[in-house]
């Protein structure tokens, strides 16, 4: 199943999976703009992680079309999809803690990709300069040296995001980034999403109703894996559907 | 290289480490020690360029392979089907019902050289084999492996299944590979006869040397983008992938050179021992020589060496007094390393002896360091290690 091209960034068109019958994913269709800032709710078991997990190429698909720029991705490796400019950020942070904040972002950053090119890798001002500049948008620059295990568990998830802005995807996936963290490294969380989310569209799972009105352009409401509503978060909030199954009364 | 491109390659720790050992091994150790126990000491260097590859494999990439045994002894068996057919000319095989082959295929009834016998008349081309056969194997077993995400336990267990395979096929095909007994009376290496004292001190020399050459090349990938990545795949496989890499390349190409460096290994032990035989090549041969580099410190490439050299050295000395307690004094030393201190030797190292030796260090030569360390870039104030 092919579909046709489109002026999104994302067009997911038909998707689903099933496992042993359990359909996480059935039918389900969205498009995200470019520069939108789509954010996904829904009850646990919605299928919001599986949908990132779909698109990013960790789960393989059963039916449908995932295109972004219109290209198709559900043929695609992870490594590809990522290559291509599509960024995920996990649930729960995952960095390397053995290595240092520095090298954290070194490795993440999009050259010498290949196993000759990694031996021939040279740390030159360009590396250099870069890393700094995202180790300062993401609040550690005075970390670099030490090693990630010791961060705390908001600046691991700000280190994961940094992992990714480095690359510069076109598309960012999040999934519950303010999860866990304190009332203050949310809101400077909050900050920093939007600073980062210029020039690029971005995928959010959230669940903080509150935090989600305050960067969503668009509210996508899952159920069942399939689509409960869509519209912005006044929209959403006032659809009695979405209060029905999500939001309680 | 550029001084300071060497500088980053070997720092001034590791820099000391590689010279300490330099000086046991080249100088210290032929100095005071007969031709039988350096030949020993040699010997058991062969198993450090497999403890060697274990250290990036399993220690950095975290890939364990119970079969480096079958890379040992596909390097081994090459260097030995070379001497083996120098040492089978039609003169010294004169009394042989087919004179010009080797005797164990003469034994058994074989009238011609096998065809993949052929190519080992040329020295050339079974250096090049040494090297290229057992990578060539490894890429293969890593692309069908990897490939397909097989990790863990089960890449484990599957290595121990190729060198139980490869075993089998050596013993059960004598004709064509010596069998059992292996690959024996081995004499002379281009006319030069390879069983004399001299030969032994030149091949313990040429052993220390390849050693070295296998140390640095460790040191370089462990130092490049490569070795951080490896650190990074063990730690969080599904992130470095995220992050635009196709991982199965990486364990690919970290289990090739492993490979390599066992085989490079493999064909010193068979210069310096003088046959080749199955018994380096099945499971329990693979299996101790993970504990050498457990022993040394699976993170540490220096520890392999020492590892090796100290277990080997206690399996020596312990089994001329109690033979048939070996096995079991090596299984407690693999549970103890395992238990008691995981980092090993190195690990042992690190904790109570560098801090000491940096402090000595730090009076030599600190004014001069802390001089460069406000001048030096950014990159080399970033080198942690």
């Amino acid at each position: 199943m092919s579909a046709s091209n489109t002026d999104f960034v994302l067009a997911v068109e038909g998707l689903t999976v099933s496992f042993d019958g359990f359909k996480a994913v059935n039918d389900l269709s969205f498009y995200v703009d470019k520069d939108e800032i789509r954010v996904i709710v829904g009850p646990n078991g919605a299928g919001k992680t599986t949908v990132l997990d779909l698109i990013c190429g960790r789960t393989k698909s059963t039916e449908g079309s995932i295109k972004f720029r219109n290209k198709e991705l559900t043929k695609m490796k992870e490594h590809q999809i990522v290559r291509a400019g599509v960024g995920r950020k996990f649930q729960t942070p995952s960095i390397y803690g053995d290595l240092t904040v520095f090298e954290n972002l070194e490795i993440s950053f999009p050259r010498g990709r290949s196993v000759f090119g990694a031996l021939a890798f040279k740390r030159d001002a360009e590396v250099l300069n870069r890393v700094n500049e995202i180790a300062d948008m993401i609040f550690l620059s005075e970390l670099l040296e030490s090693r990630a295990d010791l961060l705390s568990h908001g600046q691991k998830q700000w280190l994961e995001i940094g992992m990714l802005l480095i690359q510069d995807p076109e598309l960012l996936m999040l999934d519950e980034p303010v999860a866990g963290m304190s009332v203050s490294e949310r809101r400077q969380t909050a900050e920093l999403l939007r600073r980062i989310t210029k020039d690029r569209s971005v995928i959010v799972i959230e669940h903080d109703m509150q935090f989600v009105a305050e960067i969503a352009d668009k509210v996508t409401v899952l159920h069942q894996g399939k689509i409960l509503a869509e519209g912005s978060a006044e929209e959403v909030k006032a659809d009695p559907k979405v209060i029905e199954v999500y939001l309680g009364h | 290289m550029s001084y300071e491109g060497l500088r980053s390659l070997l720092p001034k720790s590791d820099l000391l480490g590689f010279a300490v050992l330099a000086l046991l091994l080249v100088v210290v150790l032929p100095l005071s020690l007969d031709i039988f126990r350096l030949n020993l000491i040699g010997k058991y260097l062969t198993y450090a360029f497999v403890a060697l590859g274990l250290v990036l494999c399993w220690g950095y990439g975290g890939i364990l392979s119970l079969g480096q045994g079958v890379f040992f002894g596909l390097g081994g068996y090459a260097m030995a089907m070379f001497l083996k057919l120098e040492a089978s000319s039609p003169e010294n095989t004169a009394i042989q019902s087919t004179p010009g082959i080797p005797d164990f295929m003469d034994w058994n009834q074989l009238t011609e050289l096998p065809w993949f016998w052929e190519p080992f008349h040329s020295l050339g081309f079974t250096i090049l084999a040494i090297v290229l056969v057992p990578s060539i194997f490894a890429y293969i077993i890593g692309v069908a492996m990897f490939k397909r995400r097989v990790g863990g336990v089960y890449f484990a267990i599957i290595t121990q299944a190729v060198a139980a395979i490869l075993t089998i096929l050596i013993i059960g095909q004598q004709g064509y590979t010596g069998g059992v007994n292996g690959i024996t009376d081995l004499r002379t290496l281009k006319g030069w006869d390879i069983r004399t004292d001299e030969a032994k001190y030149v091949f313990y020399f040429l052993c220390v040397f390849m050693l070295f050459v296998c140390l640095l090349i460790a040191q370089f990938v462990r130092k490049s983008k490569l070795g951080r990545l490896l650190v990074a795949m063990r730690e969080m496989e599904d992130r470095v992938r995220f992050s635009g890499y196709d991982v199965s390349n990486f364990k690919i190409f970290v289990f090739c050179l492993g490979s390599a460096f066992a085989a490079i290994g493999g064909a010193m032990f068979t210069l310096q021992v003088g046959f080749m035989s199955p018994t380096f090549v099945g499971i329990v041969p693979s299996i101790e020589m993970v504990i050498f580099c457990a022993v040394g410190g699976r993170l540490s490439i220096l520890g392999a060496v020492y590892g090796t050299l100290v277990v080997n050295w206690a399996k020596t000395t312990f089994s001329e007094s109690f033979p048939e307690l070996w096995l079991f004094a090596m299984g407690a030393l693999f549970i103890a390393v395992v238990m008691a201190f995981p980092n090993g030797l190195a690990g042992l190292y690190n904790k109570y002896a560098a801090p000491h030796i940096e402090k000595l260090l730090g009076k030599v030569t600190g004014k001069s360091n802390n001089a460069k360390a406000t001048v030096g870039t950014q990159g080399v104030a970033h080198e942690r290690q």
